[in-house]
């Protein structure tokens, strides 16, 4: 029993896919060569990005020199929004306004970056969502101005799997873009959906993509940006003309190598969704008989993820719902923020109209290939009797 | 991320509970930052000892742990010696907490010294 180690946290990391690694291993030894010598030796290595971006470029359906590796998906993020907007300066008048549109349930990466913009005087709005995580695409028009420079909307959310309709959005900017003096460019940050939704870019309509590696099976260290033809941007790392001049530094050759391969296995199988579902369905059926639980996020199937389920308890704090869980071996994550410094719950949950307590009392589980039927039996059975345990001592 | 001591006040408190018609009872906390917690007192009138102490706790691990250790550091004093007991007391009692969780032994001297306030208003 306690050596038992279930993960339910396929959304905070994936665990390397064993042929990717095999992929990666010459590249961290044998094959060392710098990508950017004329020799064989860097040769060799810079074939070995020139495939990994071509594996890339099929996934997304788009050119290879439309591909960037970065070093992380928050990386991306930044070089996306502030690499474009850095470009965009250049070309502006003086007193020209910049803004952004982007959601209030954004990543980190995306949430942070835009209020560091604001204290250099970019105009932000952001968009809110509904009890289900979802954005309003007339919240989206009106807030479309003659200024607006970038809208940046996640795929698919990490906290509760909602997934905003990308499509539609590409549909509304590409509308606005023709009675606009300025283009308006389209960022997403896909991180979440590879795994199982369609990133083919012309169809979703975007201009910037932020992909990652340990996300989908491959190692972490390595993040992707696409970055569509005749987009504006500029490097935030100078120094090299590495990946087109947009980010320099000698490539981190076996992480993109890993992620070369760990794409080309993304094949976005219907069966794998719906081996997904089922084991999910099973999990939330399972949790709700719980008394005075409840699951956050959209509850359609077209509306969400298949592998991530959110939910608060009554009575009960997150954090120690996790640590409890995990004293049992069974490892998930909670929008609870106890461990980071400004102990404010989840922002993501908060935009859902949950309450700070009930913010505080959720616990996400996210599976994954490697999730079992036998291993939810077990965390079934040990849950409720933590929850008790938990609401005895909150009395609550 | 937690000492074992931290770990092993969050999963075997002996202190937390209700006292019917407690002396005293202090709060501290707010659902902000997730952690809500009432000690429930009961105070001898003569020694002004504090015979028995429990909690009720929602919070994080660190928290329901330094519930639980406040308790046991109070138990049997005095209201003077209560009301010197510091977070570093509890902190140092448990093995040290993480910086992120100072502020856990923070609300407990603060529930603790809400519940003598209220006392010693009342005995006044």
């Amino acid at each position: 029993m306690k050596n038992r180690k279930i993960y339910f946290d396929y959304a905070a990391t994936t665990p390397l896919d064993g042929a990717v690694f095999r992929k990666m291993m010459p590249y961290l030894k044998e094959k060392y060569g710098n990508p950017s010598s004329i020799h064989k030796f860097g040769q060799e290595t810079s074939q070995a990005i020139d495939t990994s971006r071509e594996q890339v470029a099929k996934f997304l359906g788009c050119k290879l020199s439309e591909i960037v590796f970065t070093g992380s998906a928050s990386e991306s993020d930044n070089l996306a929004i502030r690499g474009l907007l850095k470009a965009l300066k250049q070309r502006k008048r003086t007193g020209e306004g910049v803004h952004i549109i982007t959601s209030q349930i954004e990543h980190k990466a995306v949430l942070e970056t835009c209020k560091d913009l604001e204290k250099e005087g970019i105009k932000v709005s952001y968009l809110p969502v509904g009890p289900d995580g979802l954005i309003n695409l007339d919240d989206l028009k009106a807030e479309i101005i003659p200024e607006t420079d970038l809208v940046s909307i996640m795929y698919a959310n990490n906290e509760m799997g909602a997934v905003q309709p990308i499509k539609k959005i590409g549909r509304i900017i590409a509308e606005a873009n023709k009675n606009k003096e300025h283009k308006i460019y389209f960022h997403s940050d896909a991180v979440q959906a590879a795994n199982w939704l369609s990133c083919r870019v012309n169809e979703l309509g975007v201009d910037l993509l932020t992909l990652s590696g340990h996300k989908i099976y491959g190692p972490k260290g390595v993040g992707v940006l696409y970055v569509r033809e005749g987009t504006p941007i500029s490097p935030l790392i100078t120094g090299g003309d590495q990946e087109g001049r947009l980010r320099a530094g000698t490539e981190n050759v076996a992480g993109i190598v890993g992620m070369g391969e760990a794409i080309s296995k993304i094949r976005n199988p219907k069966s794998e969704i719906r081996k997904m579902e089922v084991l999910r369905k099973k999990i939330v059926e399972g949790v709700l008989k719980i008394e005075e639980s409840k699951l956050n996020g959209p509850i359609k199937k077209e509306n969400r993820l298949p592998n991530i389920a959110n939910f608060s308890f009554k009575g009960v704090e997150g954090e120690g719902l996790v640590i409890s869980l995990d004293q049992e071996g069974v490892a998930a994550s909670t929008g609870s923020a106890c461990t980071s410094r400004e102990l404010k719950p989840s922002h993501v949950l908060i935009a859902m109209g949950l309450s700070e307590l009930e913010a505080h009392s959720s616990l996400r589980i996210s599976l994954g290939k490697y999730t079992t039927i036998k291993e939810i039996d077990y965390f079934l059975r040990i849950l409720p009797k933590i929850v008790e345990r938990l609401r005895k001592i909150s009395g609550r | 991320m937690y000492s074992k001591k931290v770990l092993q006040h969050f999963t075997h408190p002996k202190f937390f509970g209700k006292i019917k018609n407690p002396d005293a009872i202090g709060t501290a906390g707010n659902p902000r930052c997730g952690d809500l917690l009432t000690l429930y007192l009961k105070i001898d009138e003569k020694t002004k000892k504090i015979k028995e102490i429990k909690f009720e706790t929602l919070g994080c691990a660190a928290a329901i742990a330094a519930s639980d250790m406040i308790c046991q550091l109070a138990k049997g004093k005095n209201l003077h010696q209560v009301m010197n007991i510091s977070f570093e007391d509890v902190s140092k009692e448990l093995g040290v907490l993480p910086p992120v969780k100072i502020h856990c032994a923070h609300l407990v001297t603060e529930a603790l010294r809400d519940a003598i306030d209220k006392y010693r208003e009342k005995i006044l």
